[in-house]
């Protein structure tokens, strides 16, 4: 391997690991607040490209208009999610809660089946995205360039929202201690939406740029993204959002140096995710970056 | 006053199981229904098997586990591999030849169907050892994710298992005796088990795990007990469905066929088997009776548009979360079903008085 084709594929790693970050602060966000594994967020980031196709083509809308767009419907999506199948279960127990957040994926998936086919539809091309720039003898599309700093730019946002806001605050104080919280006179449900709103808005822009970079939408798109970012979730230390990047980078980065150095298991790639996910939570299960819980007995 | 309960009881349990087996009989000997009757069936008594086992982990041992479709992969590719008649493989296997010591092995279906369930079960130990002592939601990705790995294993070891192509010509059975008699069989095992001392540790760990262990219960053995044994079953399931369908390949095993089973344990009720078996059979049976929601529906000449392929399984899904936010319970909660409760429920239709409420047995 040259030089000049480990430097791409390094490149590659970064991009496709900020795109599992960015999905998998959704993730640790929604966990960290209601304990729960949001299994529908892989199939709001799929209906978040099938938006984005449906502005950009079916209305022919101009790309910065359709992306605005795409990212206030999925939000509008992502908090009616919550609110039909997250809020009536609260106080239920935790398999209910699960169960109900299987169903949704499962329902929105098929539903997606129903109304858009199975049939691929093709991601609208954004030029500015796809348009490819050189470094050297490298070269890369400029999706792949802006992904990490989008990335970045959101972690900061969120530690800003989480840790200098009055929303933050409650958000914090939530995560902790639901009950005490709602004691104290915090408006669960605004703090909850809240979750929902920046995590959906970070599915819909990571499926712009997803597309951007793998320009075919399908009904079942969201289901390895959905569980590789969970995953790195869980390897970041679940409910940390600086950990949920890293771990979208550990994961991102593995998965394109298994294909590139071991060629001949390229068939093994999603395997590679959970094998990760199983030795993490056996070594550390509190992830790489994650506060040591302690049960209540 | 008990003895002529139970005396009636005995004759309306038998009066039943004949009932029972005259339909298997004459739906055997196709004097009744069709080839499509006797598949559906057939499907709804594997559907039994692997969703009372997936109830035995879920429901009594209270381990949210998603593995049922890796497992059900494993029984059926052990059936699959070898029981096809040896003369056909080299036609199976064209692109890339069977290993060649797999390729001389021929055993007969009931050998192969045991050794699915065998092998399933030690997978689920090797699994199980380390896992288990993951809590909810993280057990449940893991093993979602076991399950993945194994259909991805399956999907890259072409020598063994054919790869994306997948195996055909199967052997199929000619009778519904095999189908329901293993459902028989797995049905009675299970219930002998959780009314067993084990059983009774499962439910205890279901309850509270930290108060189990302090009675002396071993929460290790227990677990991965209960979970080998869910895995054997749903292995055999897996084999009998390869045997059924004729075929198999990995796109079958994909990770949400387990939501089917979770359906069906959650219409049934987490923690009653006869519930689950009611489940079983209603929601395969529904499966199909819903597909002419996928056929297009022409009324009086005109094309009805909401009708066409998908929205069968949109039914299905959305019937799956009316019932986790509105019946949670499910049909029978963690109650069994009996003539006693019949009766009740019947007289209590009858004569809406007020409720007597019984100490103890039921939450």
């Amino acid at each position: 391997m040259t030089i000049q084709i480990f430097l791409q594929q390094v490149a590659n790693g970064i991009s496709i690991g900020s795109l599992y970050s960015l999905i998998a602060i959704g993730y640790t966000m929604v966990y960290g607040i209601l304990r729960l594994i949001n299994f529908a967020h892989g199939d709001i980031f799929m209906m978040a490209a099938y938006f984005m196709v449906f502005s950009m083509i079916n209305f022919s809308l101009p790309w910065y208009i359709s992306t605005i767009i795409v990212i206030v419907v999925t939000i509008a999506l992502g908090v009616l999610i919550e609110k039909i199948a997250y809020k009536p279960l609260r106080d239920a127990p935790r398999m209910s809660i699960m169960i109900s957040a299987i169903g949704m994926s499962f329902l929105l998936e098929n539903l997606a089946v129903y109304l858009f086919t199975g049939v691929p539809k093709g991601f609208p091309d954004i030029e500015i995205l796809t348009k490819s720039i050189s470094f050297g003898n490298i070269s890369l599309s400029v999706v792949t360039v802006i992904t990490p700093i989008v990335t970045l730019i959101m972690l900061i946002f969120v530690l800003f929202i989480t840790n200098k806001t009055k929303i933050g605050m409650a958000m914090r104080a939530v995560s902790k201690d639901y009950e005490t919280a709602r004691l104290m006179g915090i408006n669960i449900n605004k703090v909850i939406s809240t979750t929902f709103v920046i995590g959906s808005g970070l599915a819909a822009i990571g499926a712009i740029l997803w597309g951007s970079k793998y320009p075919s939408v399908i009904p079942l798109m969201g289901v390895m993204p959905g569980l590789k970012c969970f995953i790195a979730a869980v390897l970041g230390g679940i409910g940390n959002t600086t950990g949920a990047v890293l771990g979208g980078f550990i994961l991102g980065m593995s998965e394109i140096m298994l294909v590139s150095f071991l060629p001949s298991l390229t068939g093994y790639r999603d395997a590679i995710a959970f094998i990760i996910l199983i030795v993490v939570l056996l070594v550390k299960p509190t992830g790489l970056l994650g506060e040591k819980v302690t049960d209540k007995v | 006053m008990i003895t002529n309960n139970t005396n009636k009881n005995l004759l309306k349990n038998i009066l039943l199981i004949v009932i029972f087996a005259t339909i298997v009989v004459l739906l055997d000997f196709d004097i009744i229904g069709d080839d499509y009757v006797r598949r559906v069936l057939n499907l709804a008594a594997i559907y039994t098997i692997v969703s009372v086992s997936m109830n035995l982990v879920n429901g009594f041992t209270g381990l949210f586990s998603l593995g049922q479709a890796g497992f059900m992969a494993i029984g059926a590719y052990t059936v699959a591999i070898f029981t096809v008649p040896i003369e056909y493989r080299p036609n199976i296997f064209y692109v890339i030849p069977q290993n060649p010591i797999l390729a001389q092995i021929q055993l007969p279906f009931v050998v192969a169907l045991i050794l699915g369930g065998l092998f399933a079960a030690l997978v689920a130990i090797l699994i199980g050892m380390p896992v288990l002592r993951l809590k909810s939601d993280y057990l449940a990705i893991a093993t979602l994710g076991f399950s993945e790995i194994i259909r991805i294993v399956f999907t890259n070891t072409k020598t063994i298992t054919n790869g994306a192509l997948g195996i055909k010509s199967i052997p199929e059975m000619p009778t519904m005796w095999v189908f329901f008699g293993i459902a028989i069989i797995s049905v009675v095992f299970i219930v002998l088990l959780i009314n067993s001392s084990y059983g009774r540790a499962f439910k205890a760990i279901r309850e509270d795990d930290i108060a189990a262990e302090a009675m002396g219960i071993n929460l290790f053995k227990h677990k991965v007990l209960s979970f080998a044994i869910g895995a054997f079953f749903a292995g055999i399931g897996g084999g009998l469905l390869a045997s059924l369908l004729g075929t198999v390949d990995p796109k079958q095993f994909y990770f949400t066929m387990t939501y089917n089973f979770l359906l069906i344990i959650v219409l049934g009720g987490m923690g009653s088997i006869s519930g689950t078996v009611i489940a079983s059979f209603v929601v395969t049976v529904g499966l199909e009776v819903l597909r002419f929601f996928d056929d297009t529906l022409i009324i009086f000449g005109v094309n009805i548009p909401i009708f066409r392929a998908g929205l069968r399984m949109v039914v299905f899904s959305a019937l799956l979360m009316i019932l986790v936010l509105f019946f949670r319970n499910g049909i029978l909660g963690q109650k069994e079903l009996s003539w006693d409760l019949l009766d009740k429920y019947i007289n209590k239709k009858k004569t809406p008085h007020k409720k007597t409420t019984k100490g103890g047995a039921t939450h």
